[in-house]
């Protein structure tokens, strides 16, 4: 018999809940997780999910510690005058902050937490093609973020996240060069990564899995590749340009011996803004499995979805010049870059226009993944529309620098991708440990989190169209209610941030077993057991159905209770 | 599409009657026509990132060059043509001994894979080696771009001979060095990936000695031949444009 099934055998073929353990061709207890505990066998591991873990552990520890700078920023800017930090102090919080934030948490989570993990999973393939550089990309991170962090603690770094020269060419005496020479090492973790999906998602795909079967998360993994492996290495060389400049004191950047600070804002943008896609697309790719599983529904318009994140790679590298409104760049040049950035709109928006249409008539449930995607969609719209504001020549004057385009991003990184992050930690969480998480408790703290994130960032949308720049410490008492408002909120984020670390620690040694597959979901992922073998699957499965078919509900044999009216309840049918 | 699936479920097929199992086969391919193709697929990839990687570099070139074509011009007659040009010759002749080295690994041909891969490292040394004379002469007449940049006089002289009564004769001293920061940034990361080249021969050498490949397992070969090809090219595009632009 074939342990892999297509979803509409499953509940014929699987049952689940014989009082002996559950019928297996394998004994469930072997599993990548214990098949050996020496300290030696994760720090070796060539297995793609160890390695996800090994990131999961590191990437959430950088997270915190980016938290830590967020709230002391909110906590400088509680009250107008500058009484918690001095202004270069200051500098270096949000600095740090961005740094961690955006090359040590958001470039590698979802990638390289739940891309690792999945990827291979979901195509049906025993690891990613690669995995020796898979592992070397983690050592990578971790040689990166080492050499980032002693930056920071031997004085820091007080340029902004985007070390824009003169910030950071021989004017600055912080730490400039070390950080610099971090962040080109994340850069070649993140490249290898990028390469490790693009050959995966091509040669490795099981018998049947062709390109329009793969699940939507496998397309927005790869062109988030794309992303990684076209754009990264310009920063990086982007960077090396900054080091050299700063060591043998040449002018590369500096204008003061020859050379050019805009042509630093054109190479930092023409990663970072597809760098922005790196963040977001893979928070897509949760959101499209999410969307359909809860709603369980076809995704709509799957063909658009897939080649919508295409569009999005691809587009995204054509809209750099949107940074540069207010910089030496021509009225010309700028009018192409707003009608561009105008454009790379659509196929965002088309992903959210077919996720709302899935929802349509869909048998929705609101476990927690959902009620994250959910806030996902609404949160996302309005970053994504306030982006447009920013993306217009004259109202950008305006706004340039100003607090409205700190909401703005939020609510793209923070609104889209992360929220998208702890959805799909949610939502895979049975698959990796094999445990599922308090229910109650998760749903509760998606909506602390919802209502912490509006409330820290909402308000800055008013206080950037008031005029309040960003990156000063101090301020005039006008904007004091509307930042104790945010400083508000950003308190209850933490605390929905913290809850889920401690139930999901919790769940690890208290939380129910999960089943193979707890949500009934279609993909093949949810087709091996929890946590999965080491070799993922027991014989090479071979695809016949298409992505998100779902069967209905009527056709499912009920394996569970029933409830006092006699129909099934939603969990009688995976045994839960 | 569809033959490819076809091809893998094939593949699967063989596998499962175990009829060959190469030492050479990792444990997460099914096949060795597989294994081939990742690894193929994953160095072209590879090279595209490292064409993104000289292209930050070769558009700081066109600006500079652009907002500076005496400087750039003058700059480019510092340089040594005639060390130059040999190690074009140098560097072309090794992606013919790396060529060869491939084709005896795909004929099995132990001993002559050894002996070009041998030969290729070597031209990669003397390569390396006329560079290092080529930079030991810049230190020696303090060409290094910084606070104490100079320029050779005698080539200094010989360019505004050339360009005597000419507009080109213009230079600004300080705007000369612009072009040796971008010079020698092109010219150290590349000599960069020759060294890294040259350690993958060397582990390659290494191998085909101790009977590691056949002509059924040899893409390491394969890999390594299309990387220094790359590296190569990316000096075939810097000659022209770091010696000869000064030289009309
Ligand atoms: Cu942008």
């Amino acid at each position: 018999m074939s342990s892999i099934n297509s979803p509409f055998d499953k509940p014929f073929e699987q049952p689940v809940d014989s009082p002996g353990g559950r019928m297996r061709p394998v004994p469930a207890e072997r599993n990548y997780l214990n098949a050996d505990y020496s300290v030696r066998s994760w720090l070796l591991t060539k297995d793609h999910k160890r390695i996800a873990l090994l990131y999961l552990f590191s990437v959430s520890f950088f997270f915190f510690i980016g938290s830590i700078y967020a709230m002391l920023i909110r906590l400088e800017l509680l009250t107008p005058k500058g009484d918690l930090v001095q202004a270069a102090t200051y500098n270096k919080l949000f600095t740090h902050h961005g740094i961690i934030m955006i090359f040590l948490f958001l470039i590698p989570s979802i990638p390289a937490i739940l891309g690792n993990f999945l990827v291979p999973l979901m195509i049906g393939a025993k690891d990613l093609a690669f995995p020796k550089i898979n592992l070397l990309s983690w050592y990578l991170y971790m040689i990166g973020a080492v050499i980032v962090s002693s930056a920071i603690m031997i004085g820091g770094v007080d340029t902004g996240w985007y070390f824009y020269v003169p910030y950071s060419s021989n004017f600055s005496n912080t730490y400039v060069t070390l950080a610099g020479l971090g962040i080109f090492v994340l850069g070649f973790s993140s490249i290898l990564t990028g390469l490790n999906f693009i050959v995966t998602t091509h040669t490795m795909r099981a018998p049947g899995m062709t390109w329009f079967r793969l699940p939507l998360f496998i397309w927005s993994h790869y062109a988030t590749s794309l992303i990684m492996l076209l754009g990264t290495p310009v920063i990086a060389i982007t960077l090396l340009l900054l080091v050299f400049e700063r060591t043998f004191h040449v002018g590369i950047f500096d204008p003061t011996i020859g050379g050019d600070p805009v042509l630093f804002q054109h190479l930092f943008w023409f990663y970072s803004h597809p760098a922005v896609y790196i963040m977001l697309l893979p928070g897509m790719a949760i959101i499209s499995e999410i969307i359909a599983t809860f709603s369980r529904k076809n995704i709509f318009g799957y063909k658009f979805v897939a080649f919508s994140s295409i569009a999005i790679a691809v587009f995204g590298f054509l809209v750099w010049g949107h940074h540069l409104f207010s910089s030496s760049q021509s009225v010309f040049a700028g009018m192409i870059f707003s009608f561009i950035s105008f454009a790379v709109a659509v196929p965002s928006a088309i992903k959210v226009f077919n996720w709302t249409a899935t929802l349509f008539r869909g048998s929705i449930s609101y476990d927690t993944p959902m009620l994250y995607a959910l806030g996902y969609i609404g949160l996302f719209a309005i970053g994504g529309l306030t982006g447009l504001f920013l993306a217009s020549l004259g109202m950008d004057v305006h706004l340039t620098d100003t607090y409205f385009v700190v909401a703005h991003f939020h609510y793209v990184m923070v609104g889209g991708t992360l929220l998208a992050y702890l959805g799909g930690i949610h939502y895979w969480w049975p698959k990796i440990t094999g445990r599922l998480y308090p229910e109650g408790w998760g749903r509760f703290s998606a909506l602390i989190v919802f209502v912490g994130f509006n409330l820290t960032f909402f308000p800055q949308f008013l206080l950037g169209f008031l005029g309040m720049p960003r990156r000063y410490h101090a301020y005039p008492p006008e904007y004091q209610v509307l930042n104790v408002l945010s400083s508000a909120g950003a308190s209850i984020l933490a605390i929905g941030f913290t809850i889920p670390l401690i139930y999901l620690l919790w769940s690890l040694r208290y939380g129910p077993k999960a089943t193979d597959d707890p949500w009934m979901a279609t993909g093949l992922e949810w087709r091996t057991s929890s946590p999965p073998p080491t070799e993922n699957f027991v014989e090479t499965p071979i695809v016949t159905w298409e992505a998100y078919e779902f069967a209905p509900q009527e056709t499912m044999k009920v394996v569970g209770k029933l409830t006092p009216d006699d129909k099934p309840d939603r969990s009688s049918y995976s045994g839960n | 599409m569809a033959t490819q699936t076809l091809n893998h479920a094939d593949a699967h097929h063989d596998a499962a009657h175990d009829e060959e199992h190469h030492p050479g086969l990792a444990h997460h391919f099914d096949n060795m026509e597989q294994q081939r193709d990742s690894g193929t697929l994953g160095m072209w990839v590879f090279l595209v990132t490292e064409i993104m990687f000289f292209g930050g570099m070769f558009l700081a070139y066109m600006l500079f060059r652009a907002s500076n074509p005496n400087e750039f011009a003058a700059g480019s007659y510092q340089l040594d043509v005639l060390l130059g040009g040999i190690n074009t010759a140098v560097l072309i002749g090794s992606s013919l001994t790396m060529a060869l080295a491939v084709f005896f690994a795909q004929t099995g041909n132990k001993s002559l894979l050894v002996l070009f891969l041998l030969a290729t490292i070597l031209l990669g040394f003397v390569f390396l080696g006329i560079k290092a004379v080529e930079y030991g002469t810049k230190f020696s007449h303090g060409t290094i771009p910084g606070r104490n940049f100079k320029v050779e006089h005698k080539k200094m002289e010989e360019y505004e001979e050339h360009h005597h009564g000419d507009a080109a004769a213009n230079v600004d001293p300080a705007r000369l060095q612009m072009f040796f920061v971008i010079y020698f940034m092109l010219t150290g990361v590349h000599a960069l990936h020759m060294i890294i080249g040259i350690g993958v021969m060397s582990v390659l050498v290494f191998f085909a000695l101790r009977n590691r490949y056949s002509p059924e397992y040899h893409s390491h070969i394969e890999l390594a031949g299309l990387y220094w090809h790359f590296v190569d090219i990316v000096w075939i595009f810097l000659f022209p444009l770091l010696y000869l632009i000064g030289r009309h």
